[in-house]
């Protein structure tokens, strides 16, 4: 009997499809991003191709969302915060910004699986996969912060340096939504299952982090409660943008401080999660 | 040992090992639905509440030396193709593992490519997951379009495309980047005839530049004209191993 093992040892040959380090694979990674950032930018055209408005879609899908909230929540239900701010800059934000988390959760965790064939045929780090449909998102959400920016200011809110606050949100909340997919990613491929279980879990955030209302104001007696409401990265970078934008009141520095704690952990253990699986991509 | 076909076939002196493939098991899981199929797929497939699992390749070991072309034939559904794609890295070995001197290459025609956007831009999308650079790609990027014959029709979404177009292009950036262990996936059959000529060709240059070819085909006769090795899957196990002609025939011999 041969030992082809050692044979192959001898000859110097490597494992086929061995992980790498994990240093050596995100420096893989980085030098093949011009074909993740490319998937997704050809990717938001392609679903865009076929409408008559083209890429004017990417911001008015969200747009019309957030009329749809505004008349229940605001006309019907009445959710808007007291003596508070203008609650359609309030709702546009609260609803834009979890676009971006809630796109990045569902298209990164399809991300794998969706793209089978490539997987199939071809190797390359598959963390491109879900760095590339969060990049899809982060491409997405920048024209909708233009705008949204745009709608706070023609509700007469004064435009003033805090608004440079959103750029390090967002670079926060994009290393958490990265992380977010590439857990989801992973999961995915284990259970396919887990698909079902997102539009459940993206339901409670998206009733948990104050979109349409105050989580403050509704849950002001119950400070045990609104701790645990504001573990949550999410409301924490919806509230930061807020502040910046639309609240003129004091600010609390816990949000900045759980929303980097959040995205940079969030970050490295999806990274790390992600690649130790690298080897059971591919298998069905 | 007499080998009339394979006259085009350099005689090169075996090498080094370049692929070396240990007691290699690769299992499916299949999610599936309806009827259990009956018969001879039946027996191999053990069922479990709608999931099935397929023993698509069952210990296989070979060496593989440098300058040796390989062709593997067997039936529709013997694992072939899976044996391309475990060799290639591209499904995980269940049991078993492969080695190799360098990033082993398949070539197929099924990339996945975006059917809503240009042929121009899916050259791109494909090259760049191939590995190419962006700036490799400006300078190559008109001869890949040139050699699918699609110059005319580059600004063009794919979905536009005939099957033979898009196999066509498909084709095309596969085989833009030469490799040192190139796997071929009946990818001869793609396109028209005047297109297999060119194709054909090409697959002949990059196995002159490549150590080690791998050709999967259900055609014998161009397993004869290209390979100096045969390995016949039976059943996801490894019938025989041997030169073409004995190989060839006992195959042919089976099927009658």
């Amino acid at each position: 009997m041969t030992d082809y093992a050692s044979l192959a040892r001898d000859a110097g040959l490597a494992r086929v499809g061995a992980r790498p380090h994990l240093f050596a694979y995100l420096a893989e990674a980085w030098s093949r991003r011009a074909f993740a950032v490319t998937l997704a930018s050809y990717r938001i055209r392609a679903a865009n191709e076929e409408n008559r408005l083209g890429l004017a879609w990417v911001v008015l899908g969200p747009l019309l969302n957030a009329v749809v909230y505004g008349v229940i929540f605001g006309v019907f239900l009445h959710t808007a915060p007291n003596n508070g701010p203008a609650f359609i800059p309030y709702l546009i934000v609260g609803v834009f910004i979890f676009a971006f988390f809630s796109d990045s959760f569902s298209d990164g965790a399809k991300s794998v699986i969706a793209n089978a064939a490539l997987v199939k045929s071809l190797s390359f780090p598959r963390i491109l996969l879900p760095l590339s449909s969060v990049l899809q998102s982060l491409f997405e959400v920048i024209p909708m912060v233009v705008l949204m920016l745009a709608i706070v200011a023609v509700f007469g809110e004064p435009v003033t340096v805090a608004w440079l606050a959103v750029i390090p949100v967002l670079v926060l909340m994009t290393m958490f939504n990265t992380g977010v997919a590439l857990i989801a990613a992973r999961i995915t491929t284990h259970f396919r299952d887990f698909r079902q279980f997102i539009q459940f879990i993206t339901r409670i955030m998206f009733y948990t982090t104050g979109v349409f209302f105050s989580l403050e104001q509704y849950l002001q007696g119950d400070p045990a409660l609104l701790f645990i409401a504001r573990l949550n990265p999410v409301h924490d970078y919806i509230a930061l943008i807020r502040w910046a934008t639309v609240l003129h009141s004091p600010f609390d520095p816990i949000f900045w401080i759980i929303g980097s704690v959040g995205a940079v952990a969030f970050f490295v253990f999806g990274i790390v999660y992600f690649w130790a699986g690298e080897e059971t991509y591919g298998r069905d | 040992m007499t080998d009339l076909s394979a006259a085009d076939v350099a005689p090169a002196p075996l090498g080094a090992p370049t692929v070396v493939v240990d007691g290699l098991h690769v299992k499916y899981r299949v999610f599936a639905s309806g009827k259990a199929t009956t018969g001879k797929m039946g027996e191999r497939i053990p069922r479990t509440r709608g999931m099935r699992e397929v023993h698509a390749l069952k210990g296989l070991s070979f060496v593989v030396r440098q300058g040796e072309s390989i062709g593997i034939i067997g039936h529709n559904g013997s694992g072939k193709s899976t044996l391309l794609r475990t060799i290639a890295g591209l499904q995980p070995a269940t049991e078993g593992a492969v080695y190799a001197s360098a990033q082993p290459a398949l070539l197929g025609v099924n990339a996945a490519l975006l059917n809503n956007l240009s042929g121009d831009k899916n050259v791109r999308l494909g090259a760049l997951a191939l590995g190419f650079t962006p700036a490799e790609i400006d300078e190559r990027a008109d001869e890949i379009i040139d050699f699918a014959g699609l110059e005319e029709f580059r600004d063009l979404p794919m979905r536009t495309y005939s099957s033979g177009m898009q196999a066509r292009l498909r084709f095309s950036i596969a085989i833009a980047k030469s490799q040192q262990i190139l796997m071929i996936d009946e990818a001869l059959a793609v396109g028209d005839k005047r297109f297999r000529k060119r194709s054909e060709q090409r697959i002949r240059d990059m196995r002159d530049e490549a150590g080690t070819v791998f050709l999967v085909s259900h055609s014998i006769s161009s397993i004869m004209d290209t390979c100096t090795r045969v390995l016949w899957i039976d059943h996801g196990e490894l019938r025989l191993d041997g030169d073409p002609q004995t190989v060839c025939d006992a195959y042919l011999d089976s099927t009658l």
